[in-house]
């Protein structure tokens, strides 16, 4: 059956990781974010085909850019978060934390093949070749094939605690692949260029590159959020079907 | 910046094939992924529904 509810003394922020809850507080939360994203996104692509200039060694064809870099970032990100929620969820056993990791395989795994997608249709131009057995990139098809393996074990257990706990070990153990991903452009000699913006150094692009750049990586973060939490909506509504809260909700409806 | 007419911006100085591929499948994925999810939530609120008529 399904965990113990939170005791009516217990920790405020696990009221939030009641399913009931995080249903409706999601709900409220993903109109606002979605519209965000739009409206970021459209500010992120003015600035990056308007604004920004042309650049003197690539052309236009640097205007991937705004594109590759945040999806490339979000697949990073999303996977370490996947892992957080992966293994609160094995040392908590709370019921939100395998759904909110199942929820972000799908988006990080997408995010990860739009870097790679947009990097190739990025390095034809600029290197020369679509496809490099690098670091860089080596590591980020990594990325992609941990997200899919996430999803195919998951999907492959039929009891569902267990499959959250077996994608969740594989969740935390793919987890080493980020950091690799990310200073593999310093630790190895490489095709890909280095980061263009980094901690403690002065960005290496002109201001409007890199503004229209951070715009469309914020619109990518809320879009990225959007679609996890209603994601993670279905998902509750799929296990708990059967609960209390789910029947009266639905129940008072029908 | 001033791209001079639309068939300039278009063309993207020759890297039109490789920078509108690039936007379209981000779009495409946007778009289909956003509808998914939507979809997918609209039969989970269906199944809990349909549930409770029946039980």
């Amino acid at each position: 059956m399904h965990a113990t509810s939170p005791s009516p003394t217990g920790f405020r922020l696990f009221r939030y990781a009641a399913p009931a809850e995080f249903y409706r507080l999601a709900g409220r939360v993903v109109p606002l974010v979605a519209l965000l994203a739009a409206a970021l996104g459209v500010a992120g692509l003015y600035v990056g085909f308007f604004v920004a200039p042309t650049d003197a060694q690539q052309g236009e064809a640097y205007r991937i850019m705004f594109i590759h870099v945040p999806a490339a970032w979000m697949g990073m990100f999303i996977y370490v978060v996947m892992a957080f929620w992966a293994a609160l969820g094995l040392v908590f056993n709370t019921r939100m934390s395998a759904i909110m990791a199942s929820a972000l395989a799908p988006t990080g795994a997408l995010m990860s093949f739009l870097a790679l997608w947009t990097g190739a249709l990025w390095g034809r131009p600029a290197w020369g070749t679509y496809w490099d057995w690098d670091a860089r990139m080596t590591s980020t098809l990594i990325l992609l094939f941990l997200y899919m393996g996430f999803m195919a074990l998951h999907s492959a257990i039929d009891d569902t605690r267990r499959a959250d706990r077996a994608a969740g070990v594989l969740a935390i153990v793919g987890v080493v692949n980020v950091p690799i991903i990310y200073f593999s452009v310093q630790w190895w000699n490489s095709l890909h260029q280095g980061s263009s913006i980094s901690l403690g150094k002065a960005p290496t692009i002109a201001a409007p590159m890199l503004a229209a750049m951070l715009i469309m990586a914020l619109a990518f973060w809320a879009y990225c959020i959007a679609a996890a939490l209603t994601r993670a909506r279905a998902i509750v509504l799929e296990r708990e079907r059967s609960s209390e809260w789910v029947r009266t909700l639905f129940g008072a409806a029908s | 910046m001033n791209w001079g007419g639309w068939q300039a911006f278009w063309a993207m100085g020759g890297y039109g094939g490789y920078v509108w591929t690039a936007y379209g499948t981000v779009a495409a994925v946007v778009i289909i992924e956003a509808l998914a999810v939507r979809a997918r939530l609209a039969r989970a609120r269906r199944g809990a529904a349909h549930r409770r008529r029946r039980g």
